[in-house]
């Protein structure tokens, strides 16, 4: 049996002991879905070694440490002060934590017009039946070949429902901030249910950490449904440190001219893997798909999105751009697919590498599928070094080298930072990108906050 | 008034339509001669027979013996964006070849073989040396007639069939066979290096500019059977080769198999040229018949400077596989890659380049033009690799697709891996439909919509065909007029 076997074999061990625990807490919907998902995983091969749409992701020595796998919740003492007595304090939002995958149970019902729900996702299948029966699961086939996110159906048990009811409009962003804590190696499996009904509008805040120094190897996706003219403005930043892996899946579906636009800020982590799956499913819909990754040491990066323009005059712009030093890999692939009566879709992908040392290295996979005649569509994507000509004329006002290089790539940078629309939000994650690009944050393995102490 | 306008344009737009799928593949005929063929089937003793019918040395046969060994044990590949249906490889005749005496005279061949290429309009005869182009003639399975051979020969250039190279240059060949391209290579590699049957040699020694323009032409003309050539080019220190290579084959209702090899080796400040006008015959309106053309193209800029170029205009087969690659390991070489893929109705063409960087300061560019029409797909696939200490390499890449019609798909799957930070690389691609304002313009200017749709697709493809030499370049051009005026829908 090789490794690859063995993970396998262990997963289906694991999944065979703990169905009945699996199944604790959870309503019927969650439920009904876990064996036919795990054998889809199964179907698909198991876990993603060699794969068209993994080919640059090495997943074995991900998935082959000795991992602790939690099937019920152990409560945490989070001291929410102690985390954010030193946040952004020009921003203000909804917290809501989790712990290792789990709804925290010290969260605050934040003041939301009454018909908003925000609760963990094993309260709403027990309290929504008929919410999670029209919307828990439906985008995860659309994602067929990828087993880890039937992977993550089959043993999710918790994570964050949010319900944003029609002509809603959330004044203050949502934030929902992950917490890793454990004394051992852990697995953990999260799964997120956000649903924007007709004309409403929020903005999500998701932020990663680990607040502990055990290796973690999280498989997080998260759902979205944006029903006609619903808009979601989606920020991630991941902010880890090396000895934890990211499995993060977002599984976007949207309605007539719904608009779901997201800013993806990684900066810090072992191996992190961003699965991005949009539906476009009916005309005027709209995606923004923005990312900077900023890596070093050993650190793998890997951003994989999947933009299915299924109705007409869909739109949809994607930009990652990242920042590679030392033995750093970034693997970056996107597909446009156009489907055969999406005409007038309009859809534009673009990935910037910036190599700054001899032994990172880049792989870009920019695809176009298109099966459309009347279309827009283009692609483009470069990797090289910081210019040689921008560098003198830097030079040659006086500033030092080091501090021409750090304009250089802050600015390459800030690009993409500069499409965050909340200003305080902005000003933070241009902070921490300097921080990070003076590495001055990989010191700090905690969290973003902490690092301000 | 305006719909009138609307109603009459797209009038216009079917009638063109009908004009052009109407043409039919004119090269469909086919020759009666007399073929000398084996028994259907492929083992190991199919081979034994190919090898003795060619009289080979022993360890050819040795390399085709383990390439087929190796073969037995691959998979056909399935990751291209194609449709391939079931290939039933006992099914296929590996060895055809047109019944002739043995000679060089051109009297001496059959007048019908003569006939087929006066047809196709191929330079066989001496009386036309004022082309001035050299030409072995492929048909079937073997070598017919090349012409030129002795002018070459003075300049000490070999250009000949792979039999004959097997026999009067076992050396060369043996020295630079399977080099670029393994026998384990890949499926269709494994399958061609265990029954190839001829194809061109080439080499031009050290220095030598070779005085005439090279051209193989290939022909598949016996029913069940399959073409798998093999063409070895060497350009040795600082000489230079131009090589043309065009096909065409009868029109049949059932698939044909293509598998061929070329091989590519390019030393020290030399150059090669290697222009394909690929028109096998694409299968029927219905996309009934064709060909299936699985081809591996390698090749190597061993020294330093060397520079190879590829320009290909693919407009026929049923299904193209086909990867024209350059491994760029001397210092400071340089290769290129232009091609233009139409295809029309049902056909399916995956086709692109590798450009693999190893020497320092190499350079490549990639410029892939794909047109679909009528319900097929077209997909550029390439991959730009440079290795961990590579100095300073360069790779810029621009793949557009032009989509002419709702029913067809156009695809692009470049791969970017790079290891070395001082590489720039650079890929862009855009996909679109001929723009109604671009229409438009020119009809206010009182050209033609149909005339208007040549002008763009000749601009479109004219960063191809221009590096195409001129006796091609014109043949290219006609090809895509046939293959595409109008289908704008």
């Amino acid at each position: 049996m090789n490794d690859l076997e063995k993970i396998n074999a262990d997963f289906a061990a694991l999944f065979e002991a703990g169905y009945e625990q699996l199944q604790a807490g959870c309503g019927m919907g969650m439920n009904a879905v876990r064996k036919a998902a795990f054998e889809h995983f199964k179907a698909a091969g198991g876990v993603p070694q060699g794969k068209e749409e993994y080919v640059y992701a090495n997943l074995v020595p991900v998935f082959g440490r000795d991992y602790n796998v939690v099937l019920r919740y152990i409560r945490q003492d989070v001291d929410l002060n102690e985390i954010f007595h030193c946040a952004v304090t020009d921003l203000v939002t909804d917290p809501i934590l989790t712990v290792n995958g789990w709804w925290f149970d010290g969260n605050l019902q934040p003041e939301l017009p009454e018909e908003v729900v925000i609760c963990s996702l094993q309260e709403a299948s027990l309290r929504y039946p008929d919410l999670f029966l029209k919307y828990y699961n439906r985008n995860v086939p659309a994602a067929a070949k990828d087993g880890l996110a039937s992977l993550n159906t089959a043993f999710a048990q918790d994570g964050v429902f949010i319900y944003v009811p029609d002509e809603v409009v959330l004044e203050r962003p949502l934030q929902i901030i992950n917490l890793l804590r454990a004394k051992g190696d852990l697995m953990a499996f999260q799964r997120n249910l956000v649903i924007l009904g007709r004309h409403a509008k929020a903005t999500l805040l998701v932020c990663d950490h680990t607040l502990s120094k055990q290796s973690f190897l999280v498989n997080n996706a998260t759902e979205i449904f944006l029903e006609d003219n619903a808009h979601l403005d989606y920020y991630q930043v991941q902010n880890q440190y090396l000895g934890a892996s990211q499995i993060n899946s977002v599984l976007v579906s949207e309605g007539k001219n719904a608009n779901f636009d997201s800013t993806l800020v990684t900066l810090y982590g072992g191996f992190i893997r961003n699965n991005f799956y949009v539906a476009l499913n009916d005309e005027g819909a709209e995606t923004g798909l923005y990312g900077i990754y900023i890596s070093d040491k050993n650190q793998v990066v890997d951003n994989f999105s999947y933009i299915d323009h299924v109705s007409p005059r869909c739109r949809s712009n994607e930009h990652f751009k990242g920042v590679l030093d030392d033995a750093a890999t970034a693997n970056f692939s996107g597909c446009i697919r156009v489907r055969p009566d999406a005409q007038k879709t309009e859809a534009y992908q673009a990935n910037n590498n910036l190599l700054i040392s001899d032994t990172a290295r880049v792989n870009s996979k920019p695809q176009l599928v298109i099966d459309a005649d009347d279309v827009k569509c283009s692609h483009g994507a470069t990797v090289g070094q910081i210019d040689e000509e921008a560098m003198f004329y830097l030079r040659s006002r006086g500033i030092g080298l080091e501090e021409a290089r750090m304009m250089m790539m802050f600015g390459f940078a800030h690009d993409i930072i500069q499409r965050v629309k909340l200003d305080p939000l902005r000003e933070q994650i241009d902070m921490l990108v300097e921080k990070r690009l003076r590495g001055e944050l990989s010191k700090c393995y905690n969290c973003m906050m902490q690092c301000r102490k | 008034m305006l719909q009138a306008v609307v109603a009459f344009e797209s009038r216009i737009m079917e009638n063109i339509i009908e004009e052009v799928t109407g043409s039919d593949y004119k090269y469909g005929f086919v020759t009666h001669v007399e073929t000398d063929t084996i028994e259907k089937g492929l083992s190991e003793e199919t081979i034994r027979a190919i090898s003795a019918k060619k009289g080979e040395p022993e360890w050819l046969l040795e390399f085709r013996l383990k390439a087929y060994r190796k073969w037995l044990t691959m998979k056909m590949p399935r990751w291209a964006q194609l449709d391939i249906p079931e290939i039933d490889y006992q099914d296929i005749v590996y060895y055809a070849a047109p019944k002739q005496k043995a000679g060089k005279d051109w009297k001496d061949v059959d007048p019908e073989l003569k006939k087929t290429f006066d047809k196709l309009g191929i330079p066989l005869t001496e009386q036309m040396a004022l082309s001035g182009v050299a030409v072995d003639a492929v048909m079937d399975s073997v070598s017919v007639k090349t012409t030129f051979q002795e002018t070459l020969a003075e300049r000490g250039v070999i250009f000949c069939s792979f039999s004959e190279a097997v026999k009067n240059h076992p050396d060369l060949v043996k020295k630079y066979l399977g080099t670029v391209v393994p026998y384990a290579d890949n499926y269709f590699a494994a399958l061609n290096s265990a029954v190839f049957s001829d194809g061109s040699f080439v080499y031009i020694p050290k220095g030598v500019r070779c005085p005439m323009e090279l051209s193989t032409y290939f022909r598949i003309n016996a029913q069940n059977t399959g073409q798998f050539e093999r063409t070895l080019i060497v350009a040795d220190e600082e000489a230079y080769v131009s090589y043309l290579e065009g096909c065409t084959a009868p029109q049949r209702d059932e698939n044909q198999l293509h598998a061929a090899i070329v091989e590519i080796i390019v030393e020290k400040n030399a150059e090669v040229k290697y222009s394909t006008v690929q028109n096998w015959y694409p299968g029927d309106k219905e996309g009934k018949g064709g060909i299936y053309n699985f081809v591996t193209k390698r090749g190597i800029c061993r020294g330093e400077n060397a520079r190879l170029t590829w320009a290909q205009v693919e407009t026929g087969s049923a299904i193209t596989w086909k990867y024209p690659s350059t491994i760029l390991k001397g210092d400071n070489s340089v290769s290129e890659f232009y091609s233009v893929a139409v295809t029309n109705n049902y056909q399916q063409a995956d086709t692109g380049t590798k450009m693999i960087h190893i020497g320092n300061n190499t350079r490549s560019r990639i410029v892939s033009k794909g047109i679909s029409a009528g319900y097929s797909s077209n997909s550029y696939r390439g991959k730009v690799k440079v290795v961990k200490g590579c100095k300073g390499a360069r790779n810029y890449s621009q793949c557009d697709s032009l989509l002419l019609g709702d029913k067809c798909g156009a695809h692009t799957f470049p791969y970017l891996e790079i290891e070395d930070s001082s590489a720039q690389v650079e890929h862009e691609a855009t996909t679109s439909k001929i723009g109604e304002d671009q229409i438009f313009y020119c009809n206010q200017r009182g050209i033609s919509t149909e005339d208007a749709v040549g002008l763009i697709i000749k601009g479109y493809a004219g960063d191809v065909l221009n590096k195409m030499p001129m006796e091609f370049a014109v043949e290219a051009q006609k090809l895509l007029q046939i293959s595409l005026e109008g289908s704008i829908g």
